[in-house]
C-alpha cells in the first residue's frame, strides 16, 4: 500500500520544471512534464550529485545542469552510455493535486 | 504482410541503403539480396591494399553473413540475377530461382572496359574488379614475372604497385603523356610518376595497345607504332562501364547507365537504383563518395519519408598507393580567366596548386603533403570567398589565423563542419560527438559507430588526430555540427531560415514545420531554438525559462556544489566607494564565502544559496545596481584601461566610450558570450584585440577590433576599420553584433564565426553597405528595448518566484 503525502497544487510546479522538497535526509526533486505527468526523484544525479531539479527537462527525461547526464525520471537511471541511476518515489496527481509517497522509494540501484 | 525489398547487387551501394533503410524503418519490408561473387559485402576499394599484401579479404569484408542473418536478410550469394519479370514483379536467378518484389533495388555494379584488341580473350588477360581479379594476379605473381598494365590511371597505377609488390616486374601502358591526366594537372603528373619509377615501376607513355600476342596465354602486348613488349599477365585498368544489362533486357531506360531521378527511381517507379550501374543528370560516377550519397537518399524514399533529394556529386580523388599523399579536387586545370596558385618545392616533393576564380576556390590539385586537402575541398564546395586568406593559403589552415598550436592545431582548427571521411560524408563534429559520447578510444571504434575511414581508409591519419585531441580533452560542448542535435535532421542555419522566412514566433511552430522527431527537443536544441526565436522576434516571443541553462534561469553560474555566484555590473569597471561599500555590506549579510575580482573587471561573490538570491539582488538593486550577466549566452562586460584622466599615454575618452559601449549592450542575448574591451592607447592595456568586440583609441579616432578570444584557443582580432568618431563606434558595434546575433549559430563564439564566414563577408555587411549597416544597428536597438530589463530587479519583486523557493511540505 502506498502512503501518499499531499504535495502542492499541480499548478505550482511549471510544466516541463521541477520544485525540490526538502526532507530531514534529503532534497527530492518534483518534475512536470509537457504532458503533466509527474515524477518524484532524488534531487542528485547520480554521476556527480548534480541538482537534477535544475535540468532541462524534455520527455521522459532530465538533463543534468553539471556534465549534461540524461536521467530517465520514472525508472531514476542514466540514459544512453551513461551508467548509474538515482532513487524515485511515487508520485500522483489526483484532482489538481500533487501526491508523492515519500517511504517507498524504489531502491532500484 | 510485410512488403517485400529485392536487392539485386550484394555490393558496397546496395548494401550501403540496406543499411540506412535499416536505420529509418527497420521492419518495413522482407529483404531479400542476390550477389553474384560468392562472398558477403565487402570494399572494393580496398581491393589495392589486399594486392599489396598489406590486408587481407577479410579485413576488407564490411557486413559479415551474421549481418545479414541478425537484421533478417536473405543473402543469396554465387547466384546472379538473370531476368526482371516487371509485369509479374519478380526475379529470376541463374540458379532457376524466383522471388517476388514490391519494390527493387538494382545494384549491379559496373565492370571493367575490355579494349576490343585481337588476343583480348586470352588467358592472362585480366580486368581489376573483385576478389577473384586479385586472386588470380595474385596467383599469376607466383608462377610468373612480367607484368604489363594498360592505364596509368587511378585503378591501373594502384594494381601496378599491387603487383610489383608481389614482385613482379611491371609496365605502365598509357594512351596519354601524363598520368591520371583526369585528377592531376602536369607538374603533379610528373611527380607522382618520378616518384613511381623510383621505386621500380616502368611507364610506357603514349602507347596506343593494337593486339594481345600469344598462343593460349598471352605473352606479350603490341603497339599501334609496330613496337611490342613481353608480357605473363595482362591487366587491363583503363576505365569502368555501367552494367546495365539486367536493366535492358527488363526494358527499364537506360543511356550509359541506368537513368534515375534526384529520388533515385527509374523510369519503373518500383524500381530504384544505385551505385556505378546509375546515370544521374547524365553523370555515372565510379567513386566510392557518391554512391553512399545516393544510398542515403534511396533508402529515404524506400522508407516512405520521401523528402530526400540527390543532386549530384562534387568528388575528390587520393591514390591509394602507400607512401605516396596525392589529392585532388574539382577543376584542377585552369581554364581561360582563372588564376593559380602554386607552391612548389622540389627537393621536398611536394606541389600545391589552387585554381581561383571570382576569389573562389574551384580545383585542388596537391602531391606530397596532402594534410590540407579536406579544408580546400570543404572551401571549394561551400563556395567561401578566399580573398582575406590569399596570401597564406598555400600553408595550409593553420596558418590561416595561426594560434601557434603547431600541427595537431591543423585538424583542430578544421570547423565542425568540415568532412573528413569523403567516403562516407562524416564530418569532425560527428567523429567528435561518437568519441565524446559513445566513449570512444580506437580507430575501429570510430570505424564501427561513425563508418569514418572505413572505406578507403586514407582519412585513417586525420581520425587519430581526432582520436588523440578529443579524448586527451575534458568535455566540450561543441558548437555548430551538421544537425543542431539528434531531435532533427535540419542544421542551425535551416532553423534559422524558417524561423526568420516563415514567421515562426514560438517552439512549438519551428516543432512542427520542421517535424522536430522528440515532442519536447532536448537539453541541446531547446536552448539554441529559445535563443533564434528570442534574437528574431525580440517584440513577440515569449522567452522561454524551461529552455535556458539553470545559470541563465537563475540569473547566477551554478557552481559545483550547487550554490550560485552573483556579478553585479559596474559599466566600464569604473566603481565608487558607495558601490563597493553595498557590495561589501551584501557580502557580509548574506555570508559569502569568497570574493574574487574578475578578468572582466568586475567583482564576483561565490557560494550564494539559491533561496537567498532573489533578497540578495533587492539589496543590490537598492544600491543601483543591475545584473552582470556573468552567466549568460550574453553580452558580459566592457574591459577599460586607465585612461587619458589619468595614464600619460591615453587618447580620446576611452573609459566614457567604454561605458557608453556598455549601456548600449548590457542585457543583449547573444550566440554565445560576448565580450568587449576599450583601450586608450596602441599599448592596448585593456587587451582589446583579444575580444569580441575591441576599440583601440588612437589619437586620429578608433581602431574596431572583431573576433578575438583568450580562451582554449587564442585568436587575435581583425581589424575591422577605423572611424573618427563615439557615435560611429556605437553604430558599427551594434551592427555587428546585430550580424553575430541573426547570423551565427548557438554555442559559436565571434572568433569561429568570422573565420567560417570570412572577414570579407563581415565587412561588405557592416563596412561596405551603409544601408544595411544602420538597418543592423536600428534591429539592434529594437532588441535591446525590450533585453534591458533588469532580470535581478523584476525577481527581486517576487517575479518567477517558485524558482527560487523549494515547497513546503506539511508534517516535513
Amino acid at each position: 500500500m502506498n502512503d501518499w503525502t499531499r504535495i502542492a497544487p499541480l499548478d505550482e510546479i511549471p510544466r516541463l520544471g521541477a520544485r525540490v522538497i526538502k526532507t530531514d535526509t534529503m532534497e527530492i526533486a518534483v518534475f512536470r512534464t509537457s504532458s503533466d505527468e509527474v515524477f518524484a526523484i532524488n534531487n542528485a544525479c547520480p554521476h556527480k550529485q548534480g541538482p537534477l531539479s535544475e535540468g532541462i527537462v524534455h520527455g521522459h527525461a532530465v538533463t543534468c545542469p553539471l556534465h549534461n547526464w540524461n536521467i530517465d525520471l520514472a525508472s531514476g537511471e542514466a540514459l544512453g552510455p551513461d551508467e548509474g541511476c538515482t532513487n524515485t518515489f511515487p508520485a500522483k496527481v489526483d484532482d489538481g493535486i500533487v501526491y508523492i509517497d515519500l517511504k517507498h522509494s524504489a531502491r532500484a540501484c | 504482410m510485410k512488403e517485400r525489398l529485392v536487392l539485386v547487387g550484394n555490393g558496397m551501394a546496395g548494401v550501403r541503403a540496406l543499411e540506412e533503410l535499416l536505420k529509418y524503418a527497420p521492419d518495413l519490408y522482407d529483404i531479400t539480396v542476390f550477389g553474384a561473387e560468392p562472398y558477403p559485402n565487402y570494399n572494393r576499394i580496398m581491393l589495392s591494399p589486399v594486392l599489396a599484401g598489406e590486408k587481407t579479404i577479410d579485413d576488407i569484408i564490411l557486413n559479415s553473413r551474421d549481418w545479414y542473418d541478425e537484421h533478417g536478410i536473405e543473402l543469396h550469394t554465387g547466384d546472379a540475377v538473370v531476368a526482371i519479370d516487371r509485369a509479374a514483379r519478380k526475379v529470376k536467378t541463374e540458379s532457376g530461382r524466383e522471388v517476388g518484389y514490391d519494390r527493387l533495388l538494382l545494384a549491379t555494379g559496373s565492370e571493367p572496359f575490355i579494349i576490343p584488341v585481337p588476343g583480348a580473350d586470352k588467358d592472362g588477360v585480366l580486368g581489376f574488379r573483385d576478389i577473384a581479379d586479385v586472386d588470380q594476379m595474385l596467383e599469376a605473381a607466383r608462377r610468373y614475372k612480367k607484368a604489363v598494365v594498360i592505364g596509368g590511371g587511378l585503378l591501373g597505377l594502384e594494381a601496378a604497385n599491387g603487383l610489383m609488390k608481389n614482385g613482379m616486374d611491371v609496365t605502365v601502358v598509357h594512351l596519354m603523356d601524363i598520368l591520371m591526366e583526369r585528377q592531376l594537372d602536369r607538374p603533379a603528373a610528373e611527380l607522382l610518376k618520378a616518384s613511381l619509377e623510383e621505386r621500380g615501376m616502368k611507364f610506357l607513355m603514349e602507347a596506343q595497345t593494337s593486339e594481345i600476342l600469344g598462343e593460349d596465354r598471352v605473352s606479350g602486348v603490341r603497339f599501334a607504332d609496330g613496337s611490342s613488349i613481353d608480357a605473363d599477365l595482362v591487366v587491363m585498368a583503363v576505365g569502368i562501364r555501367p552494367n546495365i544489362a539486367l536493366a535492358e533486357q527488363a526494358g527499364i531506360h537506360c543511356e550509359r547507365g541506368v537513368v534515375v531521378n534526384d529520388t533515385m527511381q527509374t523510369f519503373d517507379p518500383r524500381v530504384y537504383a544505385v551505385g556505378e550501374c546509375v546515370q544521374h543528370r547524365g553523370v555515372c560516377y565510379g567513386l566510392v563518395a557518391p554512391l553512399f550519397e545516393q544510398a542515403k537518399v534511396a533508402a529515404n524514399h524506400l522508407a516512405r519519408i520521401g523528402i530526400a533529394r540527390y543532386e549530384g556529386s562534387v568528388t575528390s580523388t587520393k591514390l591509394k598507393v602507400t607512401g605516396i599523399d596525392l589529392f585532388s579536387a574539382g577543376e584542377f586545370n585552369e581554364g581561360e580567366g582563372d588564376e593559380t596558385l602554386v607552391l612548389q618545392d622540389p627537393a621536398q616533393g611536394v606541389y600545391k596548386k589552387l585554381v581561383i576564380r571570382d576569389n573562389r576556390i574551384k580545383g585542388a590539385v596537391m602531391y606530397g603533403d596532402t594534410m590540407d586537402g579536406t579544408w580546400y575541398f570543404q572551401l571549394l564546395r561551400e563556395g567561401t570567398d578566399i580573398s582575406d586568406m590569399r596570401a597564406t593559403i598555400l600553408f595550409g589552415q593553420h596558418d590561416v589565423g595561426d594560434a601557434g598550436h603547431g600541427d595537431a592545431a591543423r585538424v583542430a582548427s578544421l570547423s565542425d563542419d568540415a568532412e573528413i571521411c569523403g567516403c562516407n560524408g562524416v564530418c569532425k563534429g560527428e567523429i567528435i560527438d561518437a568519441i565524446q559520447t559513445k566513449g570512444l578510444f580506437t580507430l575501429d571504434d570510430v570505424k564501427a559507430h561513425t563508418k569514418a575511414a572505413s572505406s578507403c581508409g586514407s582519412c585513417a591519419g586525420l581520425v587519430e588526430a581526432l582520436l588523440a585531441s578529443t579524448v586527451g580533452e575534458g568535455y566540450d560542448a561543441t558548437p555548430s555540427k551538421k544537425a543542431v542535435c539528434g531531435c532533427t535532421e535540419h542544421s542551425h542555419d535551416e532553423v534559422i531560415q524558417a524561423i526568420r522566412e516563415h514567421e515562426l514566433k514560438d517552439m512549438r511552430a519551428v516543432f512542427d514545420f520542421l517535424d522536430w522527431k522528440t515532442p519536447d527537443g532536448c537539453a541541446t536544441c531547446r536552448p539554441a531554438l529559445n535563443y533564434y526565436l528570442l534574437a528574431n522576434w525580440p517584440a513577440e516571443y515569449q522567452d522561454d525559462a524551461r529552455s535556458r541553462f539553470i545559470n541563465e534561469r537563475a540569473h547566477g553560474n551554478i557552481q559545483k556544489d550547487g550554490t550560485y555566484s552573483v556579478v553585479p555590473r559596474m559599466f566600464g569597471g569604473l566603481c565608487t566607494p558607495a558601490d563597493l561599500r553595498a557590495i561589501a555590506d551584501v557580502a557580509e549579510k548574506y555570508q559569502v564565502p569568497e570574493m574574487k575580482v574578475t578578468g572582466g573587471q568586475r567583482i564576483d561573490l561565490f557560494g550564494v544559496k539559491k533561496e537567498d538570491l532573489p533578497a540578495m539582488w533587492k539589496d543590490l538593486t537598492d544600491a543601483g545596481f543591475v545584473s552582470g550577466h556573468a552567466y549568460g549566452k550574453a553580452m558580459r562586460t566592457v574591459k577599460t584601461c586607465a585612461g587619458k584622466t589619468w595614464c600619460r599615454f591615453g587618447t580620446q575618452n576611452s573609459t566614457a566610450l567604454g561605458v557608453r559601449l556598455e549601456e548600449l549592450t548590457w542585457g543583449s542575448w547573444m550566440p554565445h558570450k560576448f565580450k568587449l574591451a576599450v583601450s586608450g592607447c596602441p599599448r592596448n592595456c585593456a587587451e582589446a584585440t583579444i575580444k569580441d568586440f575591441g576599440v583601440v583609441c588612437v589619437d586620429s579616432g578608433y581602431e574596431l577590433h572583431i573576433g578575438g578570444n583568450g580562451g582554449i584557443k587564442v585568436r587575435v582580432t581583425d581589424l575591422l576599420c577605423k572611424v573618427e568618431s563615439e557615435e560611429e563606434v556605437l553604430e558599427y558595434c551594434g551592427a555587428f553584433i546585430q550580424l553575430y546575433r541573426e547570423e551565427a549559430h548557438y554555442l559559436e563564439r565571434t572568433a569561429p564565426w568570422v573565420e567560417r564566414v570570412s572577414l570579407g563577408y563581415i565587412k561588405s555587411r557592416v563596412l561596405d553597405d551603409e544601408e544595411g549597416r544602420k538597418a543592423l544597428y536600428e534591429r539592434f536597438r529594437i532588441g535591446q528595448r525590450f533585453a534591458q530589463v533588469d532580470p535581478w530587479k523584476q525577481r527581486a519583486e517576487g517575479a518567477e518566484a517558485y524558482e527560487f523557493q523549494p515547497l513546503e511540505v506539511a508534517g516535513q
